[in-house]
């Protein structure tokens, strides 16, 4: 055994800091600013477009009194229906010839009108090409206007209400499971590789002659998980940093999980680190049966696709723990984590998750093991020749 | 299954030792009951022509790979891992982390041997400067000529005082100079105590380096043994220049003696080279020389491990 945990470490440590203290890492801890990048830039393009094209601009025909009261109505209803998708208000006095007044601003380009109301606020009238819902817009635009202010209520908030409570944690559960999913897409995947460049350079005999090849792969594993959780570490005093900037309150406005926030932060890393240990083994253990780079790259389609059907699998445990797909996906090894996080931001109670990280545990284990004996078997060639099918023909 | 033997070492006992060791890859046997004893603090040389099952021998005697069957015992432990702090190994392919610093590489392949990577390091810097690469030390390893790239690698197989050194095929792509000072490296780590074992196609380096040696063909041991027993496997070669082109003392040749140049060259009979001098002379040859030259490793060589091939061969032919 100290001689196996020797082995890792020297092998994880080797790995770490290769992994680490290489320029393509500091370009490893940016990846996340590339979709934010991304979806700042083509979200704020989409945006101005749809903002210029999709939200109906109507032309108010009234007196400076009549559109101030208009005005304010829609903004006392933006709150309620979205400033964006409620329709905007120009105002024009009203010229001599009315009809004549009506078809130039139809037909004007700037800003693009889509409809004139008119005619004040007695008999109003709209002319144009709205859609039904921009009409109700207007209607209740007219209206509240009419009544000059809405009813006052007394509010009083409490806490959360069950209703609210479960949706709000549901809503915990998917974020939770979906960052899970993701950041473990993104970083197990490097573990496919992770071989290559010991059966390239031939270092791998050296290695096999000194330490057992479980020590290989355990080390292997570790030292990734180690450079993965330093990202996800740089990522995570990112991002919270970005939403208490961002957001109203700041973190503390989070959906809050059934287990609490310390309970969850901590059971988070522990699936995390599970989830990544289970999927990296499964992928060090293929990857480690790849000669070349191309058959890695071949390798890594099949494989996304199959932690999506994981996600998908896993997912089915949101908003339902305890029904029998739910209770599937925590016992299946390689959805478990997933499927866990999940329950752990709607169902109190720490016990299943005490037996679920000793059950993924046991998993990562017995991955590692089967995959060392088929790299032994396969890659340096070792034990005996007799495989089990010849065996029960003899 | 192997058997079962006392994981005990002691002095008289061999460093390494393998009785009878199978090894079928698919259908192909690479090894056929391979066994050998390599005596403590000796020097041992695995000869044999490419393909003939030594680096698979050297393999399954370090542990990398199991046998089908046999028995393997290293340093006293039957589990070769178990005794992967006292050995050291260079394999036939050598490689190293191209990015990896030359000392951060030794001490690296230290530590994989149990050696602390601070003790690793500061001998990694006493070794490179003893063998000229003290400017190197710092420097990757992609950086590196290949026989300096060797060199580090040779360095880092002994960094942490081994007891057993198995090298596969060192002295392959070295220029004459380092292979030279290979050997040197090779009879200081043995007069230090450490038992070697290396495979070599060249018989020079094995005819003046190893105490004994094992020629495997077709993956059996032809010979085992020291090598003066391997030379002895030939007769003498008798070269004979005479005054006289004929004459009675023509009956005294074997019937295999063959010309080359004004010489006779033949295996000196059975009888030796009393009664022969007698024939010679009594029949009137006139001897200007007369050679009896011992045989070199290397004959010995081509006539076991040729003859134990051409046996393979039939015996495959037969089946």
């Amino acid at each position: 055994m100290r001689q196996f945990i020797r082995g890792a470490f020297v092998i994880a440590r080797r790995d770490f800091a290769a992994t680490v203290l290489s320029k393509a890492f500091i370009l490893f801890l940016l990846t996340p600013l590339f979709p934010l990048l991304l979806g700042g830039l083509f979200g704020g393009i989409g945006a101005r477009v749809a903002a210029q094209t999709e939200t109906p601009v109507v032309a108010v025909i009234a007196s400076q009194g009549e559109f101030a009261r208009l005005l304010r109505s829609r903004d006392q209803l933006a709150p309620a229906l979205g400033r964006d998708s409620l329709v905007r208000l120009v105002g024009y006095e009203l010229e001599a010839d009315a009809d004549g007044q009506r078809r130039r601003l139809l037909a004007s380009r700037d800003p693009p009108l889509r409809a004139v109301l008119s005619e004040g606020f007695g008999e109003p009238r709209l002319v144009g090409s709205l859609d039904s819902s921009a009409i109700e817009q207007v209607r209740l635009i007219l209206g509240t206007a009419r009544s000059e202010s809405l009813p006052a209520i007394r509010v009083t908030n409490v806490q959360a209400s069950s209703g609210s409570l479960d949706r709000q944690r549901a809503i915990t559960a998917q974020v939770s499971q979906m960052l899970l999913f993701f950041l473990t897409i993104l970083l197990s995947g490097m573990l496919l590789s992770q071989l290559i460049e010991e059966k390239s350079n031939k270092i791998i005999e050296v290695i096999a002659a000194s330490v057992p090849i479980d020590a290989l792969f355990v080390g292997k594993l570790c030292a990734m998980l180690a450079a993965s959780v330093l990202g996800i570490l740089v990522w995570i005093g990112g991002g919270a940093l970005l939403i208490q900037l961002v957001k109203h309150g700041g973190v503390a406005t989070l959906p809050p999980p059934a287990v609490g926030w310390p309970a969850f932060l901590v059971l988070a890393i522990a699936y995390f680190a599970t989830n990544y240990l289970l999927l990296g083994a499964a992928f060090l253990t293929i990857g480690a049966q790849a000669a070349t780079v191309r058959e890695v790259q071949t390798l890594s389609m099949p494989l996304t696709f199959a932690q999506v059907l994981l996600f998908g699998f896993a997912s089915t445990a949101v908003g339902a723990a305890n029904s029998p797909e739910g209770i599937a996906a925590a016992v299946f090894p390689l959805s478990s984590p997933m499927a866990m996080i999940a329950r752990a931001a709607e169902e109190p109670g720490l016990w299943p998750h005490l037996f679920a990280l000793a059950w993924q545990a046991l998993w990562v284990a017995i991955i590692l093991r089967l995959g060392a004996q088929l790299f032994r078997k396969t890659v340096l060639k070792s034990g005996p020749r007799r495989t089990w099918w010849r065996l029960r023909r003899a | 299954m192997l058997r079962q033997v006392q994981n005990v070492a002691s002095d008289t006992a061999p460093a390494v030792e393998a009785i009878d060791i199978v090894k079928d890859f698919n259908e192909t046997r690479a090894v056929d009951g391979v066994s050998l004893a390599v005596p403590a603090g000796s020097i041992y040389g695995l000869l044999g022509p490419n393909g003939a099952g030594k680096t698979t021998t050297l393999r399954i005697l370090l542990g990398i790979i199991d046998p089908s069957s046999g028995l393997r015992r290293v340093l006293g432990r039957e589990r070769p891992l178990d005794a992967a702090e006292e050995i050291g190994y260079l394999p036939e392919e050598r490689g190293l982390y191209p990015t990896m610093p030359a000392r951060e590489a030794i001490a690296f392949m230290g530590a994989l041997r149990g050696l602390p990577l601070a003790e690793g390091r500061r001998r990694a810097d006493a070794l490179l400067h003893e063998h000229g690469l003290g400017e190197w030390a710092k420097k990757p390893i992609r950086t590196l000529s290949k026989g300096m790239a060797q060199t580090v690698q040779l360095l880092g197989t002994i960094i942490h005082k081994p007891r057993l050194i198995v090298l596969d095929e060192p002295f392959s792509g070295l220029d004459a100079i380092n292979q030279a000072r290979l050997e040197e490296l090779i009879r200081g780590e043995a007069d230090a105590g450490a038992t070697i074992i290396f495979s070599t196609h060249v018989i020079a380096h094995a005819e003046r380096l190893c105490e004994r040696i094992a020629i495997i063909a077709g993956g059996r041991v032809a010979f085992e043994g020291r090598v003066d027993e391997a030379r002895a496997r030939l007769r003498p070669i008798v070269r004979l220049r005479t005054r006289n082109s004929a004459g009675p003392w023509l009956d005294a040749l074997p019937a295999a003696a063959r010309r080359e140049g004004d010489e006779y060259v033949f295996e000196l009979p059975e009888g030796g080279p009393e009664p022969l001098l007698k024939a010679l002379i009594d029949g009137g040859a006139g001897i200007e020389t007369l050679a009896i030259e011992r045989p070199g490793l290397h004959d010995a060589f081509v006539a076991i491990a040729g003859n134990a091939a051409a046996a393979a061969m039939a015996e495959e032919k037969g089946e």
